[in-house]
C-alpha cells in the first residue's frame, strides 16, 4: 500500500478522532509505521476519555482537559495530526487510497483509511424535545451543559434506565436533587444484565430515594418559556389519567446508534454498524472500522456465544483498534478478547466480564440485599460471563478464568467464603483447548521500530 | 513540578514531569510510558496500571483502601508487598517518584 509513487508520501486517514481514532495512532506508531497519521474529527477538544462524563465530569470533578487520552507533546512526537472541528461528510476512494472532504471544504488525501466514527445518542421525537433543560448526553460539550443545569435544578428525569442514565440519576441524587428515572420497558438494564442483577438494581436506588417509574410511556415534554418544567406520562396499570412529572432538567438516555454514514457512501456493507471481520476489516477489504461503530464476529475467548455483536465499551474500542492497526499494516491479528464493562452509580461499583447472552443457567454469588454479591452465568455448565457488585475479586476471578479457558462449577460457585480464583478447573468441552491457544492481538505486536513505543493505553 | 521515574521490566527507564493532582497512572497514560494500560481511566476497575512503589517513594502517598487492596488480587502479574494500582497515586507539588512496571498488565 502506499508509497507507489514521487508523490508526497500519503499515510493513514482516521477518521472519528475518539477512544479507538487515538488508539488506532497510537499503535501504528507502536508498531514501526513512520508514514503520516492523520486523525479527525468533528470535536472542538483534543480527544478525551467519555465514561467520566456521566460521572466524574457532572460532579465537577473532571474537565474535557483533565481527561485528555494523551499530550499534545504525545502527538507532536509521534507525528500524529489530530485536526478538531472537521466533519468528513464525503469520501472516494479506490484501491490505493482516496481523499475526504470535510464540511468546510478542507480535504484529505489518504493511501489507507480507518473509521473510528463512534455513535451518537438516539433520539426520540416527543413533543417538546427542543425545551431548554431537555439535553443528551455523549459529548464533553453537552457534559458541561447538563454539569450546569443540574447544579441548578431540583428537580431532575432521567429518561432511560440504562447505565448513562442511572449513572447520572445515582449522581443527582447524591447532590440532593428529586430524581425521577422513566424506563419503557419493565425492568433497568434490560440490554445488559440478567433479571436478578436488573431487580437489584431497582430497589438499590429506590432505597438512595430515587423514583424508579417501569413501563413508563413518556408522552410529551412539557414547559414554559421555552424551558422545560414537567414530563407527561401516559396512562399505566389501567390508571386513566397521565402524570407530569415535575422536571428543570431531562436527560434522555435510551442508547446510541452507531454512525455508518460514511460507510454507507462507500458502499461498505452495514447493519447495525459498519460490518467487519476479526481482523476489524470492513467488507471492501480496503477500510478498518473499530469501537462503537463496528458490527463484529463475537470476540469472547471460547466458542460459546456464536454470531456478530456491536460492543459499546471502553475495552473493545481499545483492542479492536489495536487490531484495526496491525491490518492496516498488513500484520495477523485478530479480535480475541473477555469482554468487559463497568458502571458506577453512586457506591455501586457495577464489573461485568464475558457475555452473557445465550446463558441457560444463572448462579447467584452472595446476597443482593448486602450489595456486594455476583450473578454467574452459565452455558452448557461453563461460566461464560458475571455481573458482579461491588465485588472486584469476583469479576477480576471471572476475567482471568475466561482469559484461561477455565470454568468454575456451578455447584461450588454459591460458597463465597472460598475465593472463586480457587475454584477454577479446566472446562471439558471440545472447545477448550481452542479457547486456551486463541490468539491475542497485543501478544502478536512485534517491536516498535523507529518511534518511541507509546503506551497501548486507554 | 512533580516527577515520575517508570523503570519497565527490561530496564528501560522513562521519566516524565506530572501535574500535582495528577494520578502516577495519568501521568504515564498522557506521555504514552509504555506498560501502563489503565484501561478503565482510573475508576478502580480493571487492575491494568499496576506499579510496584520503590520503598523511596512509599511514604508520598497514603496507603491504599480496601478495593484497591481488592484489586490487586488480581493483577496480571502477581502482587507483592509494594504493589499499588497507579490511578491511586496522586502526585503533590515537587515529589520525586519512582516506580517499576510488570511484565504485562493484561
Amino acid at each position: 500500500m502506499g508509497d507507489t509513487t514521487a508523490a508526497p508520501r500519503l499515510g493513514t486517514l482516521i477518521i472519528g478522532n475518539c477512544q479507538a481514532g487515538v488508539q488506532l495512532a497510537s499503535t501504528l506508531r507502536e508498531l514501526g509505521d513512520t508514514d503520516p497519521i492523520t486523525l479527525v474529527g468533528e470535536e472542538p477538544h483534543a480527544p478525551y476519555q467519555r465514561p467520566p462524563l456521566s460521572k466524574a465530569f457532572l460532579k465537577g470533578e473532571a474537565t474535557a482537559d483533565s481527561l485528555a487520552f494523551r499530550t499534545h507533546d504525545f502527538y507532536r512526537e509521534h507525528s500524529i495530526d489530530l485536526v478538531p472541528r472537521e466533519r468528513i461528510f464525503r469520501i472516494i476512494r479506490n484501491a490505493d487510497g482516496g481523499v475526504a472532504t470535510a464540511e468546510s471544504g478542507r480535504t484529505f488525501a489518504f493511501a489507507r483509511l480507518a473509521l473510528t466514527t463512534g455513535a451518537v445518542p438516539r433520539t426520540i421525537p416527543f413533543e417538546g424535545s427542543e425545551l431548554e433543560g431537555v439535553s443528551y448526553l455523549r459529548t464533553a460539550t453537552e457534559a458541561t451543559v447538563l454539569e450546569q443545569q443540574l447544579r441548578e435544578a431540583r428537580n431532575v428525569v432521567v429518561v432511560g434506565g440504562g447505565f448513562i442514565g442511572l449513572e447520572v440519576a445515582a449522581g443527582a441524587r447524591a447532590a440532593g436533587k428529586n430524581v425521577t428515572v422513566l424506563e419503557a420497558a419493565p425492568r433497568l438494564v434490560g440490554r445488559a444484565v440478567s433479571e436478578q442483577t436488573s431487580e437489584f438494581y431497582l430497589q438499590a436506588h429506590r432505597r438512595r430515594g430515587i423514583r424508579v417509574v417501569l413501563n413508563a410511556q413518556v408522552v410529551r415534554f412539557v414547559g414554559e418559556h421555552d424551558r422545560v418544567t414537567g414530563v407527561e406520562l401516559g396512562p399505566r396499570d389501567g390508571d386513566g389519567s397521565g402524570e407530569i412529572v415535575a422536571a428543570d432538567v431531562v436527560l434522555i438516555g435510551v442508547g446510541v446508534v452507531p454512525r455508518t454514514e460514511l460507510a454507507v457512501q462507500l458502499g461498505i456493507e452495514v447493519e447495525n454498524g459498519i460490518v467487519v471481520d476479526a481482523r476489524a476489516l470492513a467488507s471492501d477489504g480496503l477500510t478498518v472500522a473499530a469501537g462503537d461503530c463496528a458490527n463484529m464476529p463475537n470476540p469472547s475467548i471460547g466458542d460459546f456465544g456464536v454470531g456478530r455483536i456491536r460492543l459499546e465499551s471502553v475495552q473493545n474500542a481499545v483492542e479492536q483498534a489495536k487490531v484495526a492497526a496491525a491490518t492496516l499494516l498488513g500484520l495477523p491479528a485478530e479480535h480475541r478478547t473477555v469482554p468487559w464493562f463497568w458502571s458506577d452509580q453512586a457506591d455501586l461499583k457495577l464489573q461485568i466480564a464475558g457475555l452473557s447472552g445465550g446463558h441457560d443457567r444463572v448462579v447467584l454469588r452472595g446476597e443482593p440485599d448486602s450489595e456486594k454479591f455476583s450473578v454467574l452465568y452459565y452455558r452448557d455448565g461453563r461460566l461464560i460471563a458475571a455481573d458482579c457488585i461491588n465485588s472486584p475479586l469476583d469479576f477480576m476471578a471471572v476475567k482471568n478464568a475466561l482469559h484461561r479457558g477455565l470454568s468454575v462449577p456451578a455447584d461450588v460457585a454459591t460458597d463465597t467464603t472460598v475465593p472463586l480464583k480457587k475454584l477454577f478447573v479446566a472446562v471439558e468441552t471440545a472447545d477448550a483447548g481452542r479457547a486456551v491457544a486463541a490468539p491475542v492481538a497485543v501478544d502478536l505486536a512485534p517491536p516498535a521500530v523507529p518511534v518511541p513505543a507509546g503506551s497501548p493505553a486507554a | 513540578m512533580p516527577t515520575v521515574s517508570y523503570v519497565a521490566f527490561d530496564g528501560t527507564e522513562t521519566i516524565v514531569t506530572g501535574f500535582a493532582g495528577d494520578s502516577v497512572m495519568e501521568t504515564a497514560v498522557r506521555n504514552g510510558v509504555p506498560g501502563i494500560v489503565a484501561e478503565c481511566g482510573g475508576s478502580l476497575s480493571c487492575a491494568t496500571c499496576h506499579v510496584f512503589l520503590c520503598a523511596d517513594s512509599a511514604g508520598l502517598f497514603p496507603p491504599k483502601l480496601d478495593l484497591e487492596d481488592d484489586m490487586l488480587d488480581g493483577t496480571a502479574i502477581d502482587r507483592e508487598d509494594n504493589s499499588r494500582l497507579s490511578c491511586q497515586l496522586k502526585l503533590t507539588d515537587d515529589v520525586s517518584v519512582h516506580v517499576q512496571t510488570p511484565e504485562t498488565q493484561v
